[in-house]
């Protein structure tokens, strides 16, 4: 991909529409995305925030019964032309889940397992240099050094979670989507992930899935707040927290849904 | 009114206790018993030449000598046999998983595992000695490896199945988003974790393998020599047992206990053995 050129949003959404099973989930989304910033997407529950961080990587693909129309850019590309490869796509875009899954292998293959599928590392001794700094990037690397061939799932939530980052990581993608991904986890854990955002987004876009405003004011430079369906309102985060325009936005702040 | 409710509620509790404890009870005495048997009858008569010789003086009326013939001889039909019914089974039991699970054919390939569980083994033996004459084939190794495998394979793909259905979608899921086609996840991610069902699935198919008669009667033959070939006849040991039991000669009989004695053995250790490796792998699967 030559498009680091491309200067505009790193995400652009245009039109989108999409149906489950003839009901339809979004309506009409319009969105940018900026580069190198933190994106959270912030609604009550059931108004559509994973379904749109969903259609980012392409996993709506993966449902049956979904129908999605408009446009989705990254970088200027429309990733829903037959043209783009949905492999490569998803390495571009990597996928944070609410509910951290390690893969049944030990922590060291988590990490290079991604490595491995992209032949991003042929050689053992560099292999090892860079499980070790996406481990660091994580935050979990000084945690679990002496026990890197064990198995991942004998680590913590906490400690799965950012396991799955690192996994992320590794991959070298631009942009990291994460869905409600503290909400499985302990406060020191969630505190811990929070901080490692902020840190990583010097290096990635990030867009982020919360109903927790708290979280929201925390790490957003940009919001986008959703409700059945719809975006209601987009912008900085000093100006959708401070002066939201919408009524909807402001009664969402006042914790009225 | 309320007390006499509680009791009747204790009651209950206490009667369905006793009927688990005497069904555990039954279970238990019945393995005792089996147990029991083969080896007060079998042990007198098992010694180092049983299973270090093949048998001389013919199957059927031979007292000299041993069955080493039927212990290879079981071992290679239904390691064959098992080997055989994982090349279409593994594959089979991910199909039904992936993507398709309410279609026709899923449902249709489901009953007809189901129904093909059910059919006696004798049914197999028959149906592999047709495929025997129409394969110009005499009854041999080969014959036999491929009857156990047609046994073997509905029973291999039901429990790999279910096995594959305790997999996660998120966990696939994973994979999925870091840029791995589905292939990659089902061999990479799916077998991984199904690795200790799936010994659990073997060991199964090889137990009801190794046991089984009736399917290797015809196909198999019988011989008092060790194959060195896919088309030669082999010896088995639930066959041994069928034609020693059959002598008029109690010392011939008692060898049959002897060779019951030494299939249930070899069940044993397989069963020990992949419980074994099949925990020593579930480390690493994600619950």
């Amino acid at each position: 991909m030559e498009n680091n050129r491309f200067t505009g949003p790193h995400v652009q959404i245009r039109h989108l529409d999409v149906y489950y099973d003839h009901q339809q989930t979004l309506k009409d989304i319009n969105l940018d995305i900026p580069r190198n910033q933190i994106t959270v997407i912030l609604g009550p529950s059931g108004c559509g925030k994973t379904t749109l961080l969903k259609s980012i990587n392409r996993f709506l693909d993966l449902s049956e019964n979904v129908q999605i129309s408009g446009q989705i850019l990254v970088d200027g590309d429309d990733i829903y032309d037959p043209k783009i490869d949905v492999i490569e796509l998803r390495k571009r875009i990597g996928l944070l889940a609410q509910r951290p899954y390690s893969l049944p292998m030990s922590i060291y293959d988590n990490v290079a397992y991604g490595m491995r599928l992209h032949h991003l590392c042929n050689n053992k001794n560099e292999m090892d240099q860079r499980i070790q700094h996406y481990l660091e990037e994580a935050g979990l690397w000084s945690e679990i050094k002496d026990r890197l061939h064990q198995p991942a799932v004998g680590l913590s939530v906490g400690q799965q979670q950012r396991l799955c980052l690192a996994r992320g990581l590794a991959v070298e993608p631009e942009i990291i989507l994460g869905d409600e991904i503290t909400s499985a986890l302990d406060p020191i854990s969630a505190q811990h992930i929070e901080k490692r955002l902020l840190d990583l987004k010097k290096h990635y876009s990030i867009v982020i899935v919360t109903h927790i405003l708290r979280q929201a004011k925390r790490l957003a430079d940009h919001v986008i707040f959703m409700y059945l369906g719809e975006v209601v309102e987009q912008g900085p985060a000093h100006e959708v927290f401070n002066n939201p325009r919408e009524q909807r936005t402001k009664a969402y702040m006042e914790g009225q849904f | 009114m309320r007390q006499s409710h509680l009791k009747i509620r204790h009651l209950e509790e206490y009667i369905v206790k006793v009927l688990m404890v005497l069904s555990l009870a039954v279970v238990v005495a019945c393995a005792a018993f089996i147990l029991f048997t083969i080896l007060y009858k079998g042990l007198p008569a098992l010694n180092w030449a049983m299973i270090t010789q093949t048998s001389s003086g013919g199957y059927y009326l031979g007292q000299q000598g041993g069955i080493l013939n039927a212990i290879l001889g079981s071992i290679y039909l239904a390691g064959g046999g098992t080997l055989l019914a994982l090349i279409p089974g593994i594959p089979l039991a991910l199909f039904l998983h992936t993507d398709h699970h309410d279609s026709a054919w899923v449902k249709l390939v489901q009953l007809s595992l189901d129904t093909l569980t059910g059919i006696p083994s004798i049914v197999y033996g028959a149906f592999g000695f047709t495929i025997m004459v129409a394969l110009r084939l005499r009854a041999s190794l080969l014959a036999g490896i491929i009857t156990l495998a047609f046994l073997e394979l509905p029973i291999l793909t039901r429990a790999i199945n279910e096995v594959i259905r305790m997999v996660p979608e998120e966990l696939e899921h994973a994979s999925l988003g870091l840029g791995a086609t589905v292939l990659e996840t089902k061999i990479q991610v799916v077998v991984r974790q199904i690795l200790p069902g799936l010994i659990t699935a073997v060991q199964l198919a090889f137990g009801r393998a190794i046991g089984d008669a009736a399917s290797v009667l015809f196909t198999a033959g019988y011989t008092d020599r060790i194959p060195v070939s896919l088309f030669q006849p082999v010896a088995s040991l639930p066959l041994a047992v069928f034609y020693q039991m059959n002598t008029p000669f109690p010392a011939v009989q008692q060898r049959a206990y002897a060779s019951a004695l030494l299939l249930t053995l070899i069940v044993l250790v397989i069963s020990l053995g992949s419980r074994l490796l099949s925990a020593r792998l579930s480390r690493f699967i994600i619950k």
